[in-house]
């Protein structure tokens, strides 16, 4: 029987606990939250067990929305309500934990819901209330330089992801949409809209390959997308000599409320939820399923994960199994599946 | 620590037509997966309106709390009347539901009427019911507030706007709209 192991509960932020992430070793997670702060967690070295090392703040006025490391690891970039973005700067300090915010990224009208770095660490991307995503390109010198702005959503945009290997930035949206953009000829496009959901798309998540999107939602749905290239052998139109996303799979019935996130693991190709009724749980691609109707099988349910809302979750970049979620009830979690 | 200054490039970001799907050959598959749902929100009206059968200690605990909430509620002033929400019938002694859910648990549903069907500060009453709540209830709460059917012209736009988390909780962040909802749920010496 698969089950998910809580391996321990850390305590120290004061408020909702917005977000976690890991670094791309996999041996530091980063959470941040309504009190402003953002703490860096690792492993004791004798005792093995996971303490707080650091905690990073004087970035932001108000609630840090969310947090992620750099591919080169240097860097940590954090998203606020303040209208802001600050990267913090682990090369200028001596210390071995020790950030410095050494640039704030202004030009959102107003609250920035997430911030997230391309693959190869040439670009930075925003998206913010104000509707907008904005592209940012990272110069040498660690000046970031705004290379687009893209008003293609009509509301509120709550999550970008870039795709794990090319320069394409995925974005959901308060408009019920999921839109797509790469550059194309110096000019940043949009590529694909996805519809089909109901309401809020409130995060989503590609596999390892970049061919398969997951996204979850307020309408308490997970869907699954699949690429479809030009000229595919499906018969899948596409236009433009631009791919398809289409809609391959929904789940619906499973969440009673809104899911917050949804983590795809690149190692094992597991999915995890983050959902408003204090669960956690995960699912996978039944691999016997056909790819063109993929069937997603639920492994696990762990009821009342945490006390409230489970705000985000997600899996280790190198330790198979090992999954970090965030909550309401001022909590992060460390987790172990075992299959 | 330096300032970027950034020059404002806009981009022709104008969005392409959706991929037509009129040729694709392959069905959608919809799975749904009957599991019963005890932890509903607000989209469920059907649940909250059937009876729950509860044990007589559960209920008189789900009875507290909604007495709690009410009394909570009733003396919230209109943000720009200089009557309360109980004065003006916005909150009135059906508005709050509670169920429980888990061990110790209670799923909380407030059902508001705006004074006048185009009410343009629905969402700011939505606001100050929550604020209030967040701030003087300690028990384990789901805390759903809509708008009662059929009581505003914009209703499904105004539900989904004060029970987006996130909207919520940047609006209680924002200097200006905290006032205004501090000003409505202090309470009078």
């Amino acid at each position: 029987m698969a089950r998910l192991d809580e391996l321990c509960k850390l305590p120290g932020h004061q408020g909702i606990v917005w977000n976690v992430g890991w670094n791309q070793e996999g041996n530091i997670l980063v959470s941040c939250g309504e009190d402003k702060t953002i703490r860096l967690w690792g492993r004791n070295v004798n005792s093995n067990d996971w303490v707080c090392r650091s905690i990073l703040s004087d970035g932001h006025q108000r609630t840090i929305r969310s947090v992620s490391f750099s591919p080169c690891n240097k860097l940590i970039s954090s998203a606020s309500f303040d209208g802001t973005c600050c990267i913090w700067d682990k090369s200028t300090s001596t210390e071995g934990n020790q950030y410095e915010c050494t640039a704030t990224l202004e030009g959102h009208e107003n609250e920035v819901k997430c911030v997230a770095w391309s693959a190869s660490g040439s670009f930075l991307a925003t998206c913010s209330r104000d509707k907008s995503v904005w592209i940012w390109e990272v110069g040498e010198d660690g000046e970031f330089e705004c290379a687009a702005v893209l008003s293609a959503h009509t509301q509120d945009v709550k999550k970008v992801v870039w795709h794990p290997h090319q320069d394409i930035v995925a974005s959901a949206s308060y408009d019920n949409t999921v839109k797509m953009f790469c550059e194309e000829d110096d000019d940043w496009i949009c590529f694909a809209t996805l519809k089909s959901h109901e309401s809020t798309v409130w995060s989503l998540a590609f596999d390892s390959t970049g061919k398969l999107l997951a996204t979850c939602s307020d309408d308490r749905t997970i869907k699954i997308w699949k690429e479809y290239l030009p000229g595919n052998e499906f018969g899948v139109a596409t236009s433009d000599n631009m791919p398809t996303w289409k809609c391959v799979c929904t789940l619906s019935g499973v969440h009673p409320r809104a899911i917050y996130d949804i983590s795809w693991c690149h190692q094992t190709g597991l999915l995890a939820t983050a959902s408003g009724d204090d669960a956690i749980r995960i699912f996978r691609i039944d691999p016997e399923s056909d790819p063109n109707a993929p069937f997603l099988e639920q492994l696990i349910t762990v009821p009342r994960a945490h006390e409230q809302d489970v705000n985000s979750v997600v899996w280790n970049p190198c330790i198979p199994g090992l999954l970090a979620s965030c909550s309401d009830d001022m909590h992060v979690k460390l987790w172990q599946f075992k299959g | 620590m330096f300032l970027t200054s950034f020059l404002k490039k806009i981009s022709s970001s104008e969005s392409k037509p959706p991929p037509e799907k009129v040729n694709s050959v392959i069905l959608e598959k919809v799975v749904t997966v009957s599991s019963p749902v005890n932890l509903p929100s607000w989209k469920d009206r059907s649940i909250w309106t059937s009876s729950c059968r509860q044990e007589p200690n559960v209920q008189n605990q789900c009875q507290e709390i909604k007495e709690i909430i009410t009394d909570l509620l009733r003396t919230i002033r209109d943000p720009e009347k200089p009557n309360t929400l109980e004065d003006l019938l916005v909150i009135t002694d059906e508005s709050v539901q509670v169920q429980p859910f888990e061990e110790n648990g209670y799923l909380v549903r407030i059902d508001f009427n705006p004074t006048v069907p185009h009410c343009s500060l629905a969402s700011l009453i939505g606001l100050c019911l929550r604020g209030k709540i967040q701030k003087n209830v300690v028990e384990r709460i789901k805390l759903d507030i809509v708008i009662a059917e059929g009581k505003h012209s914009t209703e499904e736009e105004i539900n989904k706007q004060i029970n987006d988390k996130e909207r919520v909780a940047a609006a209680l962040e924002n200097p200006n709209l905290k006032e205004m909802v501090d000003s409505c749920i202090r309470d009078e010496e």
